[in-house]
């Protein structure tokens, strides 16, 4: 143990671990789990903000939800000094799945009276919620433990490897969750169910001419996405072992996700992946180079990344609204590509949805 | 604590809700997007009257706890918000217009700019919170009733702002102009409104009023580079109770929202206070989503 914390010390305090192989290693595997995590909190906010229009302003919420819920769940009873709800012992599946469920029913709650207005009420009424859960999480008493959060949270399979080993197999359950989600996602937003989302966001008033409750399929849409959410929040929970309220920031669970999927193309489920890649890269890439950065940016690194995170998605919403890779403009697999597909012009002014 | 105080206090904190969704409900109203941006140029606002204090302090002005120097700060605070929320329409939002851009992209690179100008004041001024003064305003005793002084500027100065807007909407051609593209910019824009500078302008009275805001939050608590952020819940839930576009149902929705949040302490722990606009918000949304008051001014 001391042999451990001495190890992880000392990879810290030396600018030069990356530069070992071993270092290089741990880093890409801890960081590649991250990612895929991210992802698909990603292809969540794909089915709901990509594919039906919905803008959600609160997905950390979802995310904390779900995190939550799974560790009250996998915990045992509150001892000592630790209050909480809960604490049934469950087997990290059911947790899991409890997340999700979690997820489903935030969603619910704020979709019911919100989806049916306009647009943006929806996003108002999100921005709000993750402030209000930590506010909660912090202040209840015997609630969730306050400000201390959820701490010894069971890793999943954790038992059945050397410790030393456990890092892969966290990377292996991260990675076949992001290919369960993907696989779901693809699937649901490739039927017709996909393609009435796609119908409502493009065109309203013509979804509901077509005979199609537009607002229950909204509904259906956000609530998935939420349950993803959640199911992600769960897998992050027992990923670190320890949460608590101020862990759940707006910037690193709203907007990163948000700048990854705008990044990535909202609407297009491998290009957001990509996206997360590419914007996680950066996001948490940047502090390891703070050393070799000026010192202007170098000591403000976590403000400045902040900064350009911000900038990215202007950028991208000004000149590459369908970001790296486009939504493809194909009503299904089964019918022809549209010939040519949309212009390089058209993809760069993002007008090609209404031709 | 004594219902009738938080009554009074719930008077002050609605002030400066109503004063920040004023704003927002005017740029709601003609820019037709949630501008989720307001939150955080409140946030600039307080800091810039900060910085301008720095240079500019004078004497304290009794029996306030503001020394003289506030009140430039207040103005060239209002004015520095105002510009940039000019530029940025010019510079983003016009771009997106002119392209036929959903109302809804626009909401956000509305986030996108919060991040950025939240990111800026960090640079700036650094995470730690701050103060305008370090003196006490002592209260003011009438009968059990205690009342700060600072706390009456509060309310007196966002009721001279609201005048003066009132004021500027119904006794000014720019505020003709303005009711018109709100209500219908493409006929605004026929009978010969110019209506990008009505936008202009709008964004501008905007970003005074939620300078102005933000000065007077920090005068009765810190200056924190996300006190604005968590603030927009409060002034959307008054936006909407108010009405869309409709400044004076924005002031009555904010006090509405203060007096409701403050007064819930009686009942609730108030850790839980921070959930009653969200509360109102929900309740409005599922009985009336128009505002009470409708949404024309």
């Amino acid at each position: 143990m001391l042999e451990a914390i001495m190890g992880l010390a000392m990879s810290l305090g030396d600018p030069t671990f990356l530069v070992t192989f071993q270092g290089a290693v741990n880093w890409s595997v801890g960081f590649l789990t991250t990612v895929a995590i991210f992802a698909i909190v990603v292809l969540g906010l794909n089915v709901q903000w990509g594919y039906t229009g919905i803008l959600n302003f609160g997905v950390v919420a979802f995310f904390m939800v779900g995190a939550y819920t799974s560790a009250l769940l996998t915990l045992g009873p509150a001892t000592g000094f630790n209050a909480y709800i809960l604490g049934l012992d469950l087997p990290v599946l059911v947790g899991w799945l409890g997340a999700a469920l979690a997820g489903a029913l935030l969603a619910l709650l704020v979709g019911l009276p919100t989806l049916r207005l306009r647009l943006d009420f929806l996003a108002i009424a999100t921005i709000g919620i993750a402030e209000i859960l930590r506010t909660f999480a912090r202040s209840g008493n015997g609630l969730v433990n306050r400000n201390e959060g959820l701490n010894g949270i069971p890793g999943f399979l954790a038992g059945t490897v050397d410790r030393g080993d456990y890092k892969w197999l966290l990377l292996a359950i991260a990675l076949a969750s992001l290919l369960l989600v993907y696989l779901l996602v693809r699937a649901a937003t490739e039927s017709p169910w996909g393609r009435v989302l796609r119908a409502i966001r493009d065109n309203e008033a013509t979804a509901q001419a077509a005979g199609k409750r537009t607002t229950v399929y909204r509904l259906q849409a956000f609530v998935l996405g939420g349950a993803i959410m959640g199911f992600a929040g769960a897998l992050y929970a027992h990923r670190i072992g320890a949460i608590s309220p101020p862990g759940f920031t707006d910037l690193f669970g709203t907007f990163l996700p948000y700048t990854m999927l705008i990044v990535g193309g909202a609407g297009n489920h491998r290009g957001v992946i990509l996206g997360s890649l590419v914007v996680g890269f950066f996001w948490f890439g940047t502090p390891l180079v703070q050393e070799s950065l000026p010192d202007a940016i170098g000591t403000n690194v976590f403000v400045w990344r902040q900064f350009f995170v911000g900038l990215l998605v202007v950028m991208f919403i000004l000149w590459l609204p369908k970001g790296l890779i486009a939504e493809e403009a194909r009503v299904s697999r089964f019918l022809p590509r549209v010939a040519g597909g949309p212009s390089l012009r058209a993809r760069i002014t993002g007008r090609f949805r209404a031709e | 604590m004594d219902f009738v105080q938080l009554i009074i206090i719930g008077i002050v904190v609605g002030s400066v809700v109503g004063l920040g969704a004023m704003g927002l409900t005017l740029t709601f109203g003609i820019l037709k997007f949630a501008n989720f941006a307001h939150g955080d140029m409140m946030t600039l606002g307080m800091f810039t009257a900060f910085a301008v204090l720095g240079v500019v302090r004078g004497p304290t002005l009794e029996p306030f706890s503001i020394p003289a120097g506030l009140i430039l700060a207040v103005l060239v605070a209002g004015s520095a918000v105002a510009l940039l929320a000019a530029s940025l329409d010019r510079l983003i939002y016009r771009r997106l217009r002119r392209r036929g851009s959903a109302l809804i992209t626009m909401a956000i690179a509305s986030l996108g700019i919060a991040i950025m100008t939240r990111a800026v004041v960090q640079l700036i001024w650094g995470p730690l919170p701050k103060r305008y003064s370090g003196g006490i305003n002592p209260s003011w005793s009438i009968g059990e009733l205690r009342v700060k002084p600072d706390q009456l500027l509060i309310v007196g100065l966002t009721l001279v702002l609201a005048v003066v807007l009132y004021l500027l909407l119904y006794r000014t051609k720019l505020g003709k102009a303005m009711r018109a593209t709100a209500d219908n910019a493409q006929l605004a824009d026929v009978a010969g409104i110019d209506t990008e500078r009505i936008r202009q302008a709008t964004w501008a009275i905007a970003g005074f009023l939620i300078a102005a805001a933000g000065v007077m939050f920090a005068l009765q608590a810190q200056l924190r580079y996300d006190a604005g952020f968590e603030f927009l819940l409060p002034m959307f839930a008054a936006v909407i109770l108010g009405g869309i576009g409709n400044p004076w149902g924005a002031l009555a929705g904010g006090l509405i929202v203060g007096i409701s949040q403050e007064t819930s302490t009686y009942w609730i722990p108030s850790g839980f206070k921070a959930g009653i606009p969200f509360v109102l918000l929900i309740a409005m949304l599922i009985a009336r989503p128009r505002g009470l008051f409708g949404s024309t001014f």
